[in-house]
């Protein structure tokens, strides 16, 4: 489960990195591969985007991996196949990124069976707010799927609340009022709602959009995060280069932010 | 003078409930960063439909700036031409949403919701467009009461809709060209969507149809059921009595159920939208979205959607910029659903002889989107006995779409 993961984490006082690529860019098999490395070098649990036609809460990067992956003729069914034969090797669970309407289609039921029999752990549904995701929450802890939900910089201390108290596995707070991206500098936003949060949820929180390097991963571990999550620097490597590049490329920015989020305790064990 | 009911006047059928859906469709399916602002919207629409000075500053605009009420006009020679040899045969009415400003029914909603954001303080205005009409419509609000607007536009609706690019650029409006996907309505809202989530606390989001998130179907809705009161007013002066069909066009819907609502509780009354088929609805190259599409979730709605068997949006087409959209509006879903609405289709051939058939018989250029409402005539006239009373929403003019049917260059001939 991510939670009981995020208690062994915590019990070692260290803050978790959490990937997060877009599945079928530049290929499944370079997704595969990549699954592989960013586990074996400091990724505590990896995202996994599902790519989708209109991913409306994406920036330019994450959406141009998922157009590219669609147009090779990515689908869910190939995604979930590659994970079946991945996930049983990976120390990190797998968190599936996705937008409602592919789960929608295929019934919420079938669709939590499905990914949790693949060896999914955890789900994250950008475009699904709280009022919308108690089916969805429910089908998928009956399949033991824990579904994180998100907290914006726009929500009230009352949303934050009513949030915290649904979301499994850890809480999603995003740290940007915008889409996901690279950003230069976090909002000190993100640390004034992270001690407003520690202070109604005991439930780890992650933190994510807007985060690339290992700058900002050290400065919300700082903050008391208990994970940050970084997506499009990973995705413009797999991008930019060949698959082989892509890959060394990703296996180091792992490591580097590894070490980032958990400096301290290095200092500690050294 | 007609104005905008208040919510207790109405059937609770038509109502949306507490999350904002009628029946099982609409909702809110958006990222979170943008729940407190619909909540926000949604307060101060509440606060505002019912406030005096809002409505009367409405209805002086609607009236002196916009032109309305617009007329219900007896369409002489169209009927005559669906008329059969026994004399009988549909009377056929034009209700006028051509000779709006702007040359469109969208800048009822443009103007009502501009006002709504400067009550709201939002000094900065977004908006999507397909056709360019909502486009031109919010440019041109903006532009009277003094606001930054910035409309999103897919590349290739900017050509096929120059013109209209040009009259947004011309208010002082920023047209941001939007390159994915298809470069076509469903992108450009989207790219919208994006900007509001990204600028959402100065930022108001005039979005153009009855789609999207709660409130915006019902408050749409509202703001365009003018057109309905003012045709049943207009019917009741005419011949005393209710039409017996209402015709509109639906591509996200707003002209239609701006027509439709004042006859949701009147049983006699058929309601008929018509879809945009495209080559067919047997081909890939459609927009008949409640005719071929299933239920779905588009830009924070659910509705029937077009969408491929993983669940993936699938493009839409049309001849028709303002049609060529894969969702609709979740209260045409439930009209469909309870069997209240009619949802019917005609090809981008069709509607192109009705374009040129209102043109010829009645003097009236119709925007493409309008003549697939007429078009439906050629199928619909048939099937009816007696005389019943038409009334077509003319929920546009055409002078944008005259350069698409001159490059197509197959409808104008020396006759």
């Amino acid at each position: 489960m991510i939670s009981d993961r995020f208690q062994s984490l915590r019990s070692r006082q260290e803050c978790a990195l959490i990937p997060f690529i877009t599945a079928g860019d530049p290929y499944l098999e370079t997704t595969a591969e990549a699954l592989y490395i960013l586990d074996r070098h400091g990724a505590d649990f990896i995202e996994l985007g599902v790519p989708y036609a209109d991913p409306l809460a994406d920036g330019p990067v994450i959406q141009a991996a998922a157009t590219r992956a669609l147009q090779r003729g990515t689908r869910l069914e190939q995604v979930l196949e590659m994970v079946a034969t991945v996930s049983p090797n990976l120390k990190a669970p797998l968190i599936l990124f996705t937008y409602y309407n592919p789960i929608l289609n295929r019934g919420v039921r079938a669709f939590c069976q499905q990914i949790a029999s693949a060896g999914v752990r955890g789900l994250v549904v950008p475009d699904l707010p709280l009022e919308e995701a108690t089916e969805l929450i429910q089908a998928a802890a009956d399949s033991g799927i824990e579904t994180t939900l998100l907290v914006a910089p726009t929500s009230s201390p009352e949303r934050i609340a009513a949030i915290a108290r649904q979301s499994q596995g850890f809480i999603y707070l995003v740290s940007v009022t915008g889409v996901t991206g690279v950003r230069s500098h976090l909002q000190e936003r993100v640390k004034t709602l992270l001690t407003d949060m520690r202070r109604i949820t005991d439930k780890p929180i992650g933190v994510g959009f807007g985060i690339s390097g290992a700058e900002q991963a050290r400065q919300v571990k700082d903050w008391g995060a208990d994970a940050a999550i970084v997506g499009s620097a990973f995705v413009k490597h797999l991008a930019a280069a060949n698959s082989t590049e892509g890959l060394q490329a990703i296996a180091q920015l792992c490591r580097e932010l590894k070490a980032a989020v958990t400096t301290t305790s290095l200092m500690v064990n050294s | 003078m007609v104005s905008i009911r208040e919510t207790h006047n109405l059937s609770a059928q038509v109502q949306p409930d507490s999350l904002g859906r009628f029946g099982r469709f609409g909702g809110k399916y958006v990222p979170e960063t943008l729940m407190p602002a619909l909540t926000e919207l949604e307060a101060a629409y509440a606060q505002y439909r019912v406030d005096p000075s809002f409505q009367a500053e409405l209805q002086q605009l609607l009236h002196d700036y916009v032109g309305r009420p617009t007329p219900l006009y007896f369409a002489e020679r169209l009927t005559q031409h669906y008329q059969r040899p026994d004399g009988t045969g549909a009377q056929i009415y034009l209700k006028r949403e051509d000779l709006n400003h702007t040359g469109a029914h969208k800048i009822n909603n443009a103007l009502a919701q501009v006002l709504l954001a400067k009550r709201m303080g939002k000094q900065r205005i977004i908006a999507e467009t397909g056709a360019g009409q909502h486009g031109v419509a919010t440019a041109t609000v903006c532009a009277r009461f003094g606001l930054q607007c910035i409309v999103y536009m897919g590349i290739h609706d900017m050509e096929r809709q120059a013109l209209n690019v040009f009259r947004m650029r011309l208010m002082g409006t920023e047209v941001r060209p939007v390159e994915a996907g298809t470069g076509t309505l469903k992108d450009a809202t989207s790219e919208a969507i994006r900007d509001w989530v990204t600028n959402v606390e100065s930022t108001h989001y005039i979005l153009g149809s009855v789609a999207g998130p709660h409130p915006y179907p019902m408050m749409v809705r509202d703001f365009h059921a003018v057109i309905g009161t003012e045709t049943r007013a207009q019917c009741q002066q005419k011949w005393g009595g209710l039409p017996d069909i209402l015709l509109a066009c639906v591509g996200g819907g707003s002209n239609a159920i701006g027509m439709f609502y004042e006859f949701v509780n009147e049983p006699t009354v058929r309601l008929i939208g018509v879809e945009a088929a495209g080559e067919g609805v047997s081909t890939a190259k459609h927009a008949a979205t409640l005719t071929q599409g299933r239920i779905g979730v588009l830009h924070g709605a659910m509705s029937y959607l077009l969408q491929d068997e993983d669940g993936q949006v699938v493009e839409a087409h049309s001849i028709s910029a303002g049609l060529d959209y894969p969702g609709v509006g979740p209260e045409h879903s439930y009209l469909k659903d309870i069997g209240r609405g009619e949802y019917y289709s005609v090809t981008d051939a069709q509607a192109l002889d009705a374009f040129k058939n209102l043109a010829q018989l009645e003097g009236i250029i119709p925007a493409l989107e309008t003549a697939h409402a007429i078009a439906y005539l050629d199928i619909l006239c048939p099937q009816l006995s007696g005389s019943p009373r038409i009334v077509i929403n003319c929920s546009g003019r055409g002078d944008k779409d005259v350069q698409t049917v001159v490059k197509l260059g197959t409808v104008i001939s020396d006759e």
